[in-house]
């Protein structure tokens, strides 16, 4: 009987928990009266007013007011570079969390993004499983079409980034410390690509920074990063998986 | 008796809780110890920035190491940032939990912050007059620079109120970056001395394009002739040549004037042509101007080694690099006979800590930076000018001058003709006042100009209007009405007379607490009286 009661118990609990979440999973491809389709916004021209929902995926930063978001709905990425948002609404701004956007388009060295001027949460939740783009990782006019998205990339090498033989090194050019963002370079049909883990999206108590630290050439590696995009594919690595 | 005691008790227990509430008076003012006890242990910290720079990491690590035998009782744990703005958040967060580092690069417009707290930041004058652990000091384990060979003009950007609270570690300034090639294919001579005139001549005829909407200058369908890196520098820089308000050294904003006015309207001229663009909204200057698709790239001369298509550093595709040559000059002027450049760069800081031994052990680090050693190698990774004469002029640093373009790494031309236009123009440099709230003041400046170019972009409409409702946006946004007319000592500031209301509260508690103890009094006599 005290079983019984400790197990119904346990059962309310979870009930509880799950009903205290608060967000519901929806078709992340449907839209609200007056808000554009991902293909719609794509097609917008530089500095054109739009306005998006879209889901939180990530976050890089909060610095005086403004934040660095990756979002996304069930087509395609939407960065948002400078959202003007306090600590508290920051805060809030967790993984899934739909938001309607209002801004323009931009593009910063090539990466297409969105100057946001105001956004607000809206009822909803959407957490983007990682699309597999390996395949087309040496055709970048294909992959430029998924910037900002949350990628996997499988089956990679670790090849060495300097001379000396290291498998990682500290910001670009090894100038940096523990603490800094890790460069690292994986190969895959006999060509080479730069990843990093960038230590504002994930510091060094991060699973991945540590797993970047790890790293040694010639392990084979499935990624999952974020395709962040600087004159051409910089990915953000937000998890390694050694085979 | 006992209940007596219990009274005082209570009343010691209230009266220190009523004094909790006034906040605490932090660390106790730092006094320089008759001796540094070299018995003792210290590990300090030491927060610093470099520019994604190998060789400058390498330079503070080699700085620590060779520190740390001549104190081996001195652990130095140096951190490492890229940018000051995170270096600036993190001290913040860190003022409030006593866990600021002790030794700190950042930009005296910072420090101002940091001295909000109480006692903080160390004030540098008694430290560095000390005869045995000041400048050039007696006790000294290594040769540093007397307080004379500081250069007085970067000392001086170090003084807050009537204090010095940072010591320079680098200098420079901004530099002209010309494609030369391009501007003599226009037509044009470099002038010695650029003038805004002339700048933005060449920038419109370098937007001229042909039918198919290719431009002819580059034969590329990308051309901004003109990129400005800090904007901010740019409008404080503007204002200065003009003779134009942008604050007063207490910190009145004045930045909202007629001249600013005039020259956003000018510069929305050239942006509406596309010969005018910004860092923040077309990305690197040095990425432009090796693709040959700008003309003039303004940026710090701690920038240099970028720049050109013979650069060290290129962030570019190498199929993207276009041959030019490049020219260095002083920024445009409105007056060539009276030019005026800004002196930046970065400075250290001291922060205060319970132990002034701790302290002086920082101190002794700090200045340890400014030795010929440290000065020389770290100025020489970039156009970077050593703070002390006794640096600038020992023979090692004038060798590494005279031998301009041996090289295209060490000695490269470019990233010395940026040192040398420092170094030959001193006398032309200026800093902006520094108090709490000037950081604010700064970012405003710059996104003056960021917004006009940026609504000219998206097809808005800027006029007279715009930049009224402009001023006012940026006010709001940066909060420039709540810092107005501010102190820059770091004094208390009289803040007047007592609302009435906080007089009335007041008066109602010494009341309070006089009748608590006539009532007491009272009880007591009556119990006497009684007991009689």
């Amino acid at each position: 009987m005290k079983k019984l009661f400790v197990l119904l118990l346990a059962l309310c609990m979870v009930f509880g928990m799950t009903a205290c979440t608060n967000k519901v999973e929806e078709d992340p491809t449907k839209k609200s009266e007056g808000v554009m389709t991902f293909d719609e916004y794509w097609a917008a021209a530089q500095y054109d007013n739009v306005v998006v929902e879209t889901y939180v995926q990530g976050k890089e930063s909060w610095w005086q007011d403004a934040a660095v978001v990756y979002t996304q709905d069930g087509n395609g990425a939407y960065f948002l570079y400078n959202l003007p948002c306090t600590q508290e609404q920051y805060d809030k701004l967790t993984v899934g969390t739909k938001i309607k956007v209002t801004g323009f388009k931009d593009a910063y060295s090539e990466m297409i993004e969105i100057s946001p001027e105001s956004f607000e949460i809206e009822e909803g939740s959407y957490v983007a499983a990682a699309a597999d783009y390996t395949s087309i990782i040496a055709n970048t006019d294909e992959l430029a079409k998924h910037m900002g998205e949350f990628v996997t990339f499988k089956g990679m090498t670790v090849e060495a980034v300097n001379d000396a033989g290291d498998a990682f090194m500290y910001n670009w050019d090894g100038s940096g410390e523990e603490g800094s963002d890790v460069y690292f370079n994986l190969s895959i049909n006999g060509q080479t690509y730069s990843f990093n883990v960038r230590s504002y999206l994930c510091g060094p108590e991060t699973d991945v920074y540590k797993a970047a630290q790890a790293l040694q050439v010639g392990q084979t590696v499935d990624v999952e990063c974020f395709l962040y995009w600087y004159y051409g594919p910089q990915p953000r690595v937000t998890s390694i998986i050694v085979k | 008796m006992k209940k007596l005691l219990s009274v005082l008790m209570i009343g010691v227990m209230m009266m220190l809780m009523l004094s909790g509430c006034h906040g605490s008076k932090g660390i106790p003012e730092f006094e320089v110890p008759e001796n540094f006890d070299t018995s003792k242990n210290y590990e300090i910290t030491f927060w610093a920035k470099n520019d994604t720079n190998k060789t400058q990491t390498d330079i503070y690590h080699r700085a620590i190491e060779d520190f740390q035998k001549l104190y081996p009782n001195i652990k130095v744990n140096m951190r490492l940032y890229t940018d000051y703005g995170r270096i600036y958040n993190d001290v913040i967060t860190n003022i409030s939990t006593n866990t600021t580092p002790n030794v700190c690069i950042t930009y005296p417009d910072h420090i101002a912050t940091y001295m909000t707290g109480s006692g903080t930041v160390v004030s540098l004058d008694k430290l560095m007059d000390d005869p045995k652990y000041g400048l050039g000091g007696s006790e000294l384990q290594y040769d540093g620079p007397t307080k004379e060979e500081i250069v007085p003009q970067f000392l001086k950007e170090c003084t807050i109120g009537e204090e010095i609270y940072a010591i320079p570690y680098m200098r420079s300034t901004e530099a002209l970056y010309i494609n030369k090639t391009f501007v003599e294919k226009l037509g044009y001579e470099v002038p010695d001395i650029v003038t805004w005139d002339w700048i933005w001549e060449v920038s419109e005829k370098a937007t001229e394009k042909d039918a198919s909407g290719t431009y002819v200058l580059n034969g590329q369908k990308v051309m901004l002739p003109f990129i400005y890196k800090s904007t901010d520098n740019m409008m404080i820089q503007m204002l200065k040549q003009k003779g134009a308000g942008y604050s007063t050294p207490e910190g009145e904003i004045q930045i909202f004037n007629d001249t600013t006015k005039e020259m956003l309207l000018e510069i929305r001229e050239h942006a509406t042509t596309g010969a005018f663009s910004t860092f923040k909204i077309s990305s690197y200057p040095a990425n432009f101007l090796n693709a040959g698709q700008c003309l003039f790239a303004v940026d710090s001369t701690a920038g240099a080694t970028w720049m050109g298509s013979k650069a060290p550093l290129i962030d570019i595709a190498p199929e993207n690099l276009v041959e030019f040559e490049t020219e260095v000059r002083m920024i445009p002027q409105f007056d060539p006979s009276n030019p005026q450049m800004i002196s930046q760069g970065p400075s250290i800081c001291i922060f205060n800590k319970a132990d002034p031994g701790e302290v002086l052990a920082s101190w002794l680090f700090a200045q340890y930076l400014l030795t010929n050693d440290v000065q020389i190698a770290y100025a020489e990774t970039e156009g970077y000018v050593p703070v002390t004469s006794k640096a600038q002029q020992s023979a090692e640093y004038q060798d590494y001058l005279s031998r301009i373009g041996e090289d295209g790494n060490a000695h490269y031309d470019v990233k010395i003709k940026a040192s040398e236009l420092l170094l030959d123009n001193v006398e032309y440099t200026f800093t902006t006042p520094v108090f709490n709230g000037s950081t604010s003041l700064r970012d405003a400046a710059g996104q003056l100009i960021e917004n006009v170019v940026l609504s000219i972009r998206r097809g808005e409409k800027v006029d007279e209007n715009y930049i009224t409702n402009l001023y006012s946006k940026i006010t709001s946004l940066y909060r420039l009405d709540q810092i107005s007319g501010s102190s820059s000592s770091t004094e208390s500031a009289d803040l007047g007379p007592l609302p009435s209301t906080s007089v009335a509260l007041i008066t109602c508690l010494i009341i309070a607490w006089v009748l608590i103890g006539i009532f007491y009094a009272y009880g007591v006599w009556k119990k006497k009286k009684a007991a009689k």
